[in-house]
């Protein structure tokens, strides 16, 4: 991997110059990462101290059968691993890439404007490397893992994907963020390149430690008349930003979907900017949020429909229920169009839990808390049950409903 | 055997007095129909007897069963065997009639110290129970009264009781909204429902559905206060004079 060498000294450079975004920057004015900025971090040991063995089991259950890369603090587990794929279809560990994955690698994150991917870029160890010739139907989701520990020093890693899909081909990714411990700060960057006439679907599930940092983008390049889907699930971490940029391509169907529910202290901010490159696009978003205790989330949706980008059909939607007087909810559209045939619409909500509806539900014999729990987790569902992979649905609900029973005590 | 005795009862909301000292006793067995103009408090009084925790109630007692009904949150009513149709049933997405109606029904079950019923034995009954008020059952699937017509909300609300199977039913303008085929199907379901061991508060602006679901007793509600009670033939009154006169003789 020579020719991206160039790259990471030109990522370093730029994170040198950059530095850590401040609130003053208008894509960072909710969320404040100087905790992050403050910290002295250190490598991440590449072992599973830590981790007690059934604990780690446990939660990689959900990841079994098929192919599934495992990585322990951003570097790649062969013993947790499994490669089973059919043939011509490649998942390897980045460093162990062949030389055509550096015609994509770090093209289309930008490491020029954004800091966290200059970070990542600059200093990345390993990652997962998905290429999956043309006309190829992958069976199956392939999942990628990443544990991360944080010790009794505070830890960074770098985790860094690329998925590259042939055109005409059909892949299911699932990425998984575990952690567990201390104070640790995983700045992840995922790259998609979705080929012609692809079918691509992408799904995040976060639970990392309450008390770590997590930095993620994903970027997304889709082909022409491709159908992208990404489901982006923050269950965990102190202090979490997700990024998704899509870009599309002439009648590229894109959905951009995203589940979050920050409790305690948690600070969760999802950006996500869908760009109609081309005409005839598609996109639907949509993101809900669960607030409980004195948590805080942002939500910043910008829709780009650049010139000539005729025939546009944009919708996005962000509601949030709020559980609790404390939380805090910051929720911004953000429209851009240049162009003047298409069709944009965007909504945003913020409510509490329907009181009739508690009422209603008592009033036929359900106890109040098991009313309320009914009505969260309705409201939740529909992002749920878009999910295709089966034992992620299933984690999923579980996770939901424990979530539920620990804010009510 | 008195299943619902209530005295003296007050009734405020938002410091607005809406029931004024209602005296009332409901027997096993029986069906009372409570009538008045809009205001007078006839929902108010049904709402206050499902527990609506809007309404405050400021003085009097309701004894249900023997027991202080005042004092139990609206779920122990429900177990406890109470039912109210609602005026306006709650839409709620996300929640299917399927999910809540066996939640509903295994925890009153369970209250009554039977068994929870599993999935087979709950479809079998609640498909039986459908056909009481002539609903599809594919209707099951679907999220509790989201995206219904006012007839399938009302005609829900008495499937459900069906299958709750309460000892004092209250139907709070069950009729309202309803046309006349409707009105003869939630008519039907209700008197199927019509048991010697079970008593029913009917309350309703109109005589009509008093055809349908014939009364024992018949009581006029007038500014929070029940000031006239009578038999069937009351509610025939009503229909022929309205209700302007009783109104009068009240706040004279």
């Amino acid at each position: 991997m020579t020719r991206i060498e160039p790259i990471r000294q030109d990522a370093a450079r730029r994170f040198a110059e950059l530095g850590f975004p401040t609130t003053r920057d208008e894509d960072w004015r909710f969320t404040n990462v100087s905790p992050i900025a403050r910290t002295q971090f250190s490598a991440a040991p590449s072992d599973l101290s830590g981790w007690g063995e059934g604990q780690l089991e446990q939660r990689l259950v959900p990841y079994e059968g098929g192919p599934r890369l495992v990585f322990i603090n951003g570097r790649y587990s062969p013993e947790l691993s499994s490669l089973k794929l059919a043939w011509g279809i490649r998942a390897t560990p980045l460093r162990e890439a062949n030389g055509a994955v550096e015609a994509h690698l770090a093209r289309y994150a930008d490491y020029q404007d954004r800091a966290f991917v200059a970070l990542n870029t600059a200093n990345f160890k390993d990652g997962a490397c998905i290429q999956i010739p043309k006309g190829t139907v992958v069976e199956g989701p392939i999942h990628l893992v990443f544990l991360a520990s944080g010790g009794d020093v505070p830890v960074i890693s770098h985790p860094r994907n690329l998925v590259v899909i042939g055109s005409g081909s059909q892949a299911t990714v699932v990425e998984s963020y575990i952690g567990h411990g201390a104070k640790y700060f995983t700045n992840a960057v995922t790259e998609i390149v979705a080929g012609e006439r692809s079918v691509v679907d992408h799904y995040k599930l976060q639970e990392e430690d309450e008390r770590s940092f997590h930095v993620a983008t994903l970027q997304v390049q889709l082909g022409r008349d491709a159908n992208f889907s990404t489901h982006s699930i923050s269950l965990g971490g102190g202090l979490v930003r997700n990024d998704i940029n899509a870009v599309l391509a002439e009648g590229t169907e894109a959905t951009v979907n995203g589940l979050y529910l920050p409790s305690g202290s948690q600070h969760v901010d999802n950006h996500t900017m869908i760009d109609h490159a081309r005409p005839h696009g598609t996109s639907h978003e949509l993101y809900k949020g669960i607030l409980s205790g004195a948590s805080a989330a942002v939500f910043n949706g910008k829709i780009i429909v650049r010139a000539g980008a005729q025939k546009t059909d944009a919708k996005q939607t962000n509601k949030n229920l709020v559980l609790s007087e404390d939380a805090t909810i910051n929720t911004k559209p953000e429209l851009q169009i240049h162009a003047d045939d298409v069709r944009c619409t965007h909504g945003a909500t913020i409510g509490q839990l329907d009181q009739e509806a508690i009422f209603y539900l008592q009033s036929r014999g359900i106890g109040k808390e098991q009313a309320r729990d009914l009505l969260t987790y309705a409201f939740a569902r529909d992002v749920i049950d878009r999910i295709k992979v089966e034992p992620l649905r299933a984690r999923l609900e579980k996770i939901v409903l424990e979530r539920l029973h620990a804010n009510r005590n | 055997m008195a299943l619902l005795t209530i005295k003296n009862l007050h009734a405020s909301v938002a410091g607005k007095e809406i029931l004024r000292g209602i005296d009332l006793t409901v027997n096993t067995g029986e069906v009372h129909a409570i009538m008045g103009p809009n205001g007078s408090g006839k929902s108010t009084l049904a709402q206050v007897l499902a527990g609506r925790d809007l309404y405050q109630v400021t003085d009097g007692q309701v004894l249900y069963d023997g027991k202080d009904l005042l004092n139990m949150p609206p779920e122990e009513r429900a177990q406890e065997g109470i039912f109210m149709a609602f005026q306006y049933p709650v839409e709620i997405p996300g929640v299917s009639n399927m999910y809540f109606l066996k939640a509903a029904l295994n925890t009153i079950r369970k209250r009554r110290g039977l068994e929870e019923l599993d999935a087979m034995d709950f479809l079998t009954l609640v498909k039986e129970k459908l056909a009481l008020v002539e609903m599809d059952p594919a209707f099951l699937n679907r999220p509790v009264n989201a995206g219904f017509s006012g007839g399938e909300k009302k005609r829900n609300e008495i499937f459900q009781m069906a299958v709750l199977e309460p000892r004092l039913a209250i139907l709070d303008e069950t009729d309202s909204g309803l046309d006349i085929d409707a009105l003869k199907i939630v008519a039907n379901g209700v008197n199927q429902l019509r048991t010697r061991d079970r008593a029913m508060i009917v309350v309703t602006h109109y005589q009509r559905l008093l055809n349908y679901i014939v009364p024992d007793y018949v009581h006029v509600l007038a500014n929070g206060r029940i000031v006239k009670s009578g038999d069937k033939n009351l509610a025939l009154e009503l229909d022929q004079s309205g209700y302007a006169g009783l109104e009068e003789a009240v706040t004279a």
